[in-house]
């Protein structure tokens, strides 16, 4: 099977969606001639014409707005924000339009617009290309909220996307583009060619949204993750020995639910980690979702590991990050608290 | 003949491999532009402004035409200083980006007179909101250039305390304001700070830049309307460099009329000016200035200008324009051809230049030594990580200090395990 990794996955289905359906197009800056600033879109401009990869003028709100025309127009749009952190000025055509037209048109008008957008930190890329907006979105009604943690995922999740008819965000951790990492800054950098994760079929596929995965099983504790922290758990619990069950949420709205109730309900303990901040995050969410559905199974309170709530820093990036260190911690933690 | 709409994608002008091609930038002779009085009515001011280009230095570097600012020769040595330290403070960064001392860069080569006639053709107390390709504007205000090293390196002397990206630079002291990674933002914040200095009957006027990619923000607009409609004391400049990282200028909107043309569609006069030459600079810059000064609103000056080195350290043109671009770029290198100037009218000597070069290159490693006293990537002294959690209020929530107080306890952690 072919080997890639995240970057090669993404734009095989980009590349596959194109080929399957005339009305896919790609927006974004600098993804045409130059294949996007992370090279996702590289010589799909050159295949499929500068009309279906279109370069877009610096402005969210224009590509994000466009987009949402295209698609009232027939087209399914994939718009590019070049990073997460850039895309607030696309908000109001997120918030007020996109989540919101099929809603108030009951059901005449929607736009099948699914956003990419580079995510997530642990590249020393200071505050404007390290943040983890999930949990913005996450709140929004009407869209679909998606993030990968490996190349396999990502194709197949991102065709899902594309087919879909609902809006989806689709976020890509960008510290793992080229390789898995554990939250380990000093360890070299591992590439996804010997994970089995970046073993990815060239042909179609898709991963369905809305379901979670359990990467590895445990009876001690769940935990509950997504995108590059999926790969910081699985590092902690090995590192510290611990039974624990380890669930990559894979699209974290709609949430699978049952999958995380089974789990908690088995183990009785629940850390949640995420690398946006802590207060109003993702994780809150996924905190009281545990509590509300496994309250009589819990042993334990629910722990969380979050960025703290500063904005993102340039020094001190690992003091800030959830690295492995600060997850073997709260692993150690929740097993104690009884 | 089909009457169908179709697509229209803005052609690029030389991919790799063709040769250059800068057959759409219309250029015209040195000094051709009339001057009016700052403070005539827009329906007044000549298209020749926005249409033409503002030039001051001709092809045998001589100043000609109305723009003239009759510059005495220690203003124009300081302007090539300025240029000169700008540019060699870049050449420095640079190369201690790929000795991996610095996690990335910026440079600002080609542009140094946008930023450094500008910053002289101001007065000190101005406000001056910039991009993160104007470090000319730092140094023409006298900055020590320790100081931008020390941010660069996050170290203990670092005025952003680590908490920003090399070159996000701010100085509170020298009016100067925080170079934020978010394109835009700065333009419509300057029109804010104008329309203050309005409210407080004050004289102190704003400046903003913006590259002409960002020019496509809604910052933009925003900021263009509201300096229209309350003549906000503020000028405000699109660097037309000609690309936005791998996006030509025409993506940005800028392939049928100059960027400059945009502002009497708002009711602000425009300049187009060839950004290479200081002169010009300078005399864009003191006419929107006097505008703004005397309560006559605000102007929107386009620099006609390259971008002769990649976007950033993280940028690989070759990619996506000829190599030979830069050296067919027709305005020139705004440094040479202000020497050449200079020269000429026997003001300078390729001499004196070789020792003003040996002297800055000099000041420039001096600095770089002493920043690197306050620390470096590696080794310290380095920022207190307690800091981490300082300023994001005025006064610290209950929250931050037990996050912070769990931080430290991670650590203790981390030591017995
Ligand atoms: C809101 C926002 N969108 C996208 C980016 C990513 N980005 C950084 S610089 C840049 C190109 C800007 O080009 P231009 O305005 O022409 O300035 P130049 O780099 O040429 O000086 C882009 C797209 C950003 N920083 N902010
Ligand atoms: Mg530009």
């Amino acid at each position: 099977m072919p080997r890639m990794n995240m970057v090669q996955a993404l734009n095989s289905a980009m590349d596959i969606m194109l080929d399957r359906d005339q009305n896919v197009v790609l927006i974004g800056q600098d993804i045409g001639y130059f294949g996007g600033v992370f090279r996702c879109t590289d010589g799909l401009q050159r295949k499929y014409g500068e009309h279906r990869v279109i370069d877009a003028p610096i402005a969210e709100g224009g590509i994000v707005g466009s987009a949402i025309g295209m698609g009232v127009n027939g087209l399914r749009p994939v718009a590019e924000i070049q990073f997460a952190d850039y895309i607030y000025p696309g908000c109001d055509q997120i918030i007020s339009e996109l989540a919101r037209l099929r809603y108030r048109t009951a059901g005449d008008f929607y736009a099948p617009v699914t956003i990419r957008t580079p995510c997530g930190g642990g590249i020393r890329g200071g505050q404007t290309h390290s943040q983890s907006p999930e949990g913005i979105f996450t709140h929004l009604c009407g869209v679909k909220v998606v993030m990968p943690s490996n190349p396999y995922d990502a194709k197949g999740l991102l065709i899902a996307a594309i087919e879909d008819d609902d809006p989806v965000i689709f976020f890509e951790p960008k510290r793992i583009y080229n390789g898995p990492f554990d939250g380990e800054p000093d360890k070299p950098a591992v590439p996804w060619s010997n994970h089995e994760k970046g073993e990815v079929p060239s042909d179609y596929y898709t991963i369905p949204i809305g379901r979670a995965d359990v990467v590895r099983e445990g009876e001690e504790v769940t935990m509950l993750c997504y995108g590059t922290m999926v790969h910081v758990c699985l590092a902690a619990a090995q590192a510290m020995d611990v039974d624990a069950e380890v669930i990559d949420l894979r699209t974290l709205s709609p949430l699978d639910v049952e999958t995380i109730r089974q789990s908690v309900e088995k183990t009785g303990r629940c850390v949640v980690v995420h690398e946006a901040t802590r207060f109003s995050g993702y994780g809150a969410e996924l905190a009281a979702t545990v509590q509300e559905t496994c309250f009589y199974s819990l042993e334990a309170p629910i722990l969380r590991v979050t960025g703290w709530d500063t904005p993102y820093p340039h020094a001190f990036e690992w003091d800030y990050f959830p690295t492995k260190k600060r997850v073997s911690k709260a692993l150690e933690d929740v097993l104690e608290l009884a | 003949m089909s009457r169908k709409p179709r697509l229209h994608i803005p052609p690029a002008p030389a991919r790799p491999g063709a040769d250059p091609d800068f057959s759409y930038i219309d250029i015209v002779e040195a000094g051709s532009v009339p001057r009016p009085d700052p403070h005539t009515r827009l329906r007044e001011i000549p298209n020749s402004l926005i249409f033409d280009m503002v030039r001051v230095l001709d092809d045998a570097h001589a100043p000609v035409g109305p723009w003239d600012p009759q510059l005495d020769p220690e203003e124009l040595q300081a302007g090539l200083r300025f240029m000169l330290e700008t540019r060699l403070y870049d050449d420095h960064m640079l190369r201690m980006h790929r000795q991996g001392k610095i996690s990335f860069y910026m440079k600002s080569r080609g542009e140094e007179a946008v930023s450094v006639a500008a910053a002289m053709a101001l007065r000190p107390g101005d406000m001056l909101f910039p991009s993160y390709r104007n470090q000319g504007l730092q140094i023409s205000r006298g900055r020590n250039l320790a100081d931008l090293m020390n941010q660069c390196l996050s170290n203990s002397a670092d005025m952003c305390k680590g908490r920003q990206m090399p070159i996000m630079y701010h100085w509170r002291r020298g009016n100067i304001f925080s170079i934020s990674g978010n394109l835009t933002t700065q333009y419509p914040q300057a029109v804010g700070w104008a329309m203050a200095a309005a409210i407080k009957g004050e004289d102190d006027i704003a400046a903003s830049w913006i590259g002409e990619g960002s020019s496509a923000e809604a910052d933009f607009h925003h900021a263009m309307t509201f300096a229209a409609v309350y003549m906000a004391p503020v000028v405000l400049n699109i660097v037309n460099n000609q690309y936005a990282i791998s996006t030509f200028q025409g993506t940005a909107g800028g392939e049928r009329r100059p960027f400059a043309a945009r502002g009497p569609g708002y009711g602000i006069p425009g300049i187009r000016v060839d950004g290479n030459d200081f002169l010009a600079v300078y005399a864009a810059t003191t006419w929107a200035a006097e505008r703004a000064r005397a309560g006559t609103g605000p102007t929107l000056i386009e620099h006609v200008t390259y971008r002769v080195d990649a976007h950033s350290t993280s940028d690989d043109p070759s990619r996506y324009r000829s190599k030979a671009e830069p050296q067919a770029w027709p305005l020139g290198d705004p440094v040479e051809r202000l020497k050449a100037h200079m020269i000429k009218f026997g003001q300078w000597s390729e001499s004196r230049h070789e020792a003003l070069v040996a002297e800055i290159t000099e000041q420039v490693a001096s600095a770089w030594e002493e920043a690197c006293s306050y620390g470096t990537m590696a080794e310290g002294p380095f920022l207190d990580k307690n800091e981490l959690f300082e300023d994001v209020y005025r006064d610290m929530p209950t929250h931050l200090i037990q996050q912070r107080e769990q931080m430290l306890e991670v650590d203790r952690w981390g030591e017995e395990n």
